[in-house]
């Protein structure tokens, strides 16, 4: 079977071969063009802020870009320390967590 | 209101320079005053195509460093009444250009009287591309049924979108359409060759014409001929279909479907 199988493939249109691996390439650069340089940038600054005024666990921080239909949305989710002093009534876990959109996509 | 036109395509020799000379050609035959400026600083060919390569006094980057005046550098076409070249420098380098310089020349040819500003973008997609692309109102992307013109199309319709003036200005973004040369619908049909409804699939832009492999196109370059002039041939139809198109005139496409197919369709489809 195998031998035939060589030679089913060998007989496939090489159009169609460059219309998928096309399809393939294309999708992954245009995602990748989609995504912001300063991304990592903002992520440590975003935590330099945020540790002036909590202690936080670097490992609990999570920095994203999402697509949302047109939009660009930047999703930054940390989980704070769960008796951080100053809170009487603190929740056992406590996220700060935002969206920021970023607007059409350029 | 002038239109300002980039033909751009990422890979080199997919046909800009030859586009560009039959396009403005075109535009001009059907009474608008064009002009085709070469971006290719340094590898300077819309004029040897446009066969006025030995009329060549000043060039564009002149003008942009006001070493001559817009008009002492405009070439003025001997056979196509109202059309016009700027040609790129032969002897600077390609960071010979810069955006504000360029973008007064645009603005003097607007004033000038000029309906179609056509800018015949190097290939590549570093500082000439961008800025053959910044000034523009619409894009021709012209792209062979080929993977790597297909995948550098795709990328440059990105550089559109993110790179030029009015992606800045957030107006209205650059109108992009694909012109398909070299393009053989027998091979197409046999499945050598990505099709026209692959490649429009792939790049998801208005198509603006299909134009046939023909050997046409090498003949008209050796004589300095835009193509669109020799108007007997399947390559000069085709250009001028686009052309039309280009304008707004709705012109059925041609040299997609392969004759033969045709015929046999008839018969048995």
């Amino acid at each position: 079977m195998r031998f035939l199988d060589y030679f089913y493939r060998g007989r496939r249109k090489s159009a169609s071969v460059a219309k998928d691996r096309l399809q393939i390439i294309v999708a992954r650069e245009r995602n990748r063009a989609g995504t912001r340089d300063y991304l990592p940038l903002l992520h440590q600054e975003l935590l330099q802020v945020i540790a002036k005024y909590e202690d936080i666990d670097l490992e609990r921080v999570s920095v994203n870009l999402d697509r949302r239909g047109e939009c660009e949305v930047l999703e930054v989710n940390i989980v704070l320390p769960e008796d951080a002093p100053g809170h009487d009534a603190a929740p056992p876990r406590r996220v700060a967590s935002g969206l920021f959109n970023l607007g059409a996509q350029s | 209101m002038a239109r300002v036109v980039v033909v751009t395509s990422g890979k080199g020799g997919v046909g800009k320079t030859t586009t560009s000379a039959s396009v403005a050609a075109g535009i001009a035959l059907l009474g608008y005053k064009t002009v085709a400026i070469d971006f290719d600083v340094g590898l300077r060919n819309l004029d040897l195509v446009m066969g006025c390569e030995r009329r060549v006094v000043y060039d564009l980057v002149n003008v942009t460093k006001g070493e001559a005046k817009l008009s002492q550098a405009l070439i003025r076409d001997k056979r196509v009444e109202g059309l016009y070249m700027l040609p790129a420098s032969q002897t600077r380098d390609k960071d010979a250009l810069d955006f504000a310089g360029v973008g007064q020349v645009i603005e003097e040819l607007k004033s000038q009287g000029f309906d179609y500003i056509i800018c015949d973008s190097p290939a590549g997609i570093e500082k000439g591309a961008l800025m053959a692309m910044y000034f523009a109102d619409e894009a021709l992307v012209v792209t062979n049924p080929e993977v790597s013109s297909v995948r550098d199309s795709d990328r440059v319709l990105g550089l559109l979108d993110a790179k030029t003036q009015r992606a800045e200005l957030d107006l209205e973004p650059v109108k992009a359409q694909l012109l398909i040369t070299r393009y053989s619908a027998q091979r197409a049909r046999k499945g050598q060759m990505l099709s026209v409804e692959d490649v429009l699939e792939l790049l998801a832009i208005p198509l603006l014409g299909v134009i046939p492999e023909s050997s046409v196109v090498l003949q008209a370059s050796n004589q300095g001929t835009p193509v669109i002039l020799e108007e007997s041939t399947e390559a000069a139809q085709a250009y001028l279909d686009v052309v039309y198109r280009f304008l707004g005139q709705e012109r059925p496409h041609r040299f997609i479907d392969d004759e033969k197919r045709g015929i046999f369709r008839r018969l048995f489809g």
